[in-house]
């Protein structure tokens, strides 16, 4: 039955990178990670309390173990949260869509994200700034509620030193942050955005992505690429239990990451 | 199937009641468990048969918007109604099925995956829409990113004795889908078709043809050689049901509509003052295929297992997410579910997720009707130009 029960994987490392947001580093058990592609998503399991779709964080060259970020937000996730090193975890996938760093290459990057939405994006991150020299101008900006929301601090000036231009905002500051504060769609406003060969990949909220592809787009960008990583409930991954339809798109199948052109109608419908 | 075999050369066979026992015991004789329609909690549903008493002898139906009844026929007909009230479905996607199961294994997480095998069932009676949406079901679980083991095993294990239509209900709109009342002589989606003849107030009698080798196999030596008078008229039966079933679902430029109308806030919660969000459209519908995990544990944490149960995009939780559910209003759900059916199946599948079978017509507790809506909103598209009035 492949694919509907989970290997058991161990977490081998965590790291705590906000409130109630923790990174756990998941081997298998037995063998190698499967390979993935950025955005690409597992399913990890805790046996009796449930399953959650989680992207894969961290770099796809790594090849021992695969990086999950996790907001500790409901059972499934506050229960994920508080495994250490030599809990199991049951995994499977990856599934779904990538941003397709290659088909980007040649073009500026603009990267988008919205609080655990760098997430799924830091992969992305990783393989640009390890290939950097086959990209134009590459932006990050990224937006948090408070500066002790801000995660993956530690690789902004990683990324930096590549020549990756990481902006960061919050919403409300405290008195340690000196940077913006306010929205990541002010720090778009304020960024200088070439018309032809701009690629625009960004997740967070939906209204954050609704507002950033409206503007993009607006800004001479062409709709399809426009890249976001959707979120629905995601039940089983692989397009069995319709749980995560958005209009005609089964989101496990996909998505996550679609085409702004794809969604755009379906944002301006509520409830869809 | 083996090269040479011809379905066309198969000649038909004219069976009377004892060769349809026959037949009934011929497969259970093959190893199947034999199911059919049976008379149960005042309604024919779908259970196990020794043999041909075990059909509903005599009874029919009556079906219409919020209405479900049995009827007493004069006659003696074994398939004397239009459809059973719940369908093949939950024959081929149980309702319920284990997936897996963990256990603690010295200190370690081992997983087992829990699916049982499947049996061979042998399903009598099914009818053309069922069959369609048998194939439609198909498309989706086996042709998902990773194949259903549950239906894929019982569908390809299933022995399938089609029963085509000679008397529709009100509710029945088929001929619009393209699923019935007949079943067109390609289809290879039955092993046998059997058409039952009424006349006067006896016993039936039955055509039989083998579309598959399978069938073939089980039909050699069973009942007799039919006429090509007996075919007239069986066939002539089917033709008039068809011409007889006058209401419609118009289907074009539907699909187009409907992705149009999503935006016709108006309509939508129109119709969510009248929706109850109950479900049983969804419960019925014999390509509602849903479905939402439920998790389990023994108390003292030792043993897990997650089992799989149907869902329905009607239920607040279907849409849940940590901000709460995406579609709230009961107008929305109801979109949600007319629009998947008619229009954004052909986006996802290629082709219509309804097979004009009626039960989300007969099982709303409201009535709500899905031909009246998708007239309606065709009516709309074609008077604004755009398929929607906002």
């Amino acid at each position: 039955m492949t694919g509907l029960v989970p290997d058991v994987w161990r977490v081998v490392a965590r790291h705590d990178e906000a409130p109630a947001v923790v990174t756990l580093d998941l081997a298998p058990a037995a063998g190698r990670p499967p390979p993935f592609r950025p955005a690409q998503v597992n399913m990890l399991c805790l046996p009796g309390v449930g399953e959650v779709p989680i992207s894969v964080s961290s770099d796809p060259q790594q090849p021992a173990w695969r990086s999950h970020t996790i907001r500790a937000a409901g059972p499934v996730t506050s229960a994920l949260w508080a495994l250490g090193p030599g809990d199991d975890v049951g995994v499977r996938g990856p599934y779904g869509t990538s941003w397709e760093c290659e088909a980007a290459e040649g073009c500026d990057v603009v990267m988008v994200a919205g609080g655990i939405g760098l997430a799924p994006l830091r992969s992305a991150l990783m393989t640009v700034a390890r290939h950097r020299n086959r990209y134009d101008r590459v932006l990050l900006l990224v937006g948090a509620c408070t500066p002790a929301d801000v995660i993956f601090a530690a690789d902004f000036e990683r990324w930096r030193t590549r020549d990756i231009d990481v902006r960061v905002t919050v919403d409300h500051a405290d008195a340690s942050w000196t940077g913006p504060v306010g929205l990541v769609t002010d720090l778009l406003a304020a960024v200088e955005i070439g018309e032809s060969r701009t690629a625009v990949w960004m997740c967070g909220p939906d209204r954050m992505m609704q507002t950033v592809g409206a503007a993009v787009v607006g800004r001479g960008v062409a709709a399809p690429c426009v890249r976001l990583a959707l979120e629905r409930n995601m039940c089983c991954a692989v397009a069995l239990c319709g749980h995560c339809q958005l209009g005609p798109l089964l989101v496990c199948r996909d998505g996550p990451v679609v085409t702004y052109d794809r969604v755009a109608a379906f944002y301006a419908v509520a409830e869809v | 199937m083996t090269a040479g075999w011809d379905a066309e050369a198969t000649v038909p066979r004219r069976f009377d009641l004892r060769d349809l026992d026959a037949l009934v015991q011929a497969l259970h004789d093959a190893g199947h468990r034999v199911l059919g329609p049976v008379r149960r909690d005042d309604a024919i549903e779908i259970g196990e048969i020794a043999g041909t008493d075990d059909l509903p002898v005599g009874w029919g139906d009556e079906q219409a918007p919020g209405r479900y009844r049995l009827r007493a026929r004069s006659d003696r007909a074994r398939f004397g109604f239009a459809t059973t009230a719940s369908g093949w479905k939950a024959v081929l996607h149980p309702p319920h099925v284990a997936l897996w199961r963990a256990e603690r294994v010295n200190g370690r997480t081992v997983f087992v995956s829990a699916v049982p095998a499947a049996e061979r069932q042998a399903l009598v009676g099914v009818r053309p829409c069922e069959l369609a949406a048998m194939d439609k079901l198909g498309r989706v679980l086996t042709g998902a990113v990773v194949p259903d083991p549950v239906f894929s095993a019982r569908r390809s294990a299933a022995f399938v004795v089609a029963v085509v239509c000679t008397e529709a209900a009100p509710t029945c709109f088929c001929p619009s889908m393209g699923t019935g009342p007949g079943l067109p002589d390609a289809s290879r989606a039955a092993d046998l078709v059997v058409t039952e003849v009424v006349e006067g107030d006896g016993d039936p009698w039955y055509l039989v043809r083998a579309p598959t080798e399978a069938g073939a196999v089980v039909l050699d030596g069973l009942g007799a050689p039919a006429t090509a008078d007996d075919e007239r008229v069986a066939d002539r039966r089917v033709a008039a049901n068809a011409r007889h079933m006058e209401r419609r679902l118009p289907t074009r430029p539907l699909a187009a509509a409907l992705a149009e109308a999503r935006t016709d806030e108006a309509r939508w919660q129109a119709l969510g003052e009248r929706c109850l969000t109950c479900g049983n459209c969804t419960a019925v519908c014999p390509t509602c295929f849903c479905t939402t995990m439920v998790d389990g544990s023994s108390l003292d944490g030792s043993v897990a297992w997650r089992d799989r149960t149907w869902d329905s995009c009607f239920s607040l939780e279907f849409t849940h997410m940590v901000g709460g559910p995406t579609r709230v209003s009961p107008g929305a759900r109801y979109r949600h579910w007319i629009t998947h059916k008619l229009s954004s199946w052909f986006d996802q599948y290629g082709e219509s997720g309804c097979v004009g079978c009626g039960r989300c017509i007969t099982w709303c507790p409201v009535g709500i009707d899905i031909r009246d809506e998708a007239a309606a909103v065709v009516r709309a598209g074609s008077v604004n130009g755009s398929g929607g009035s906002s």
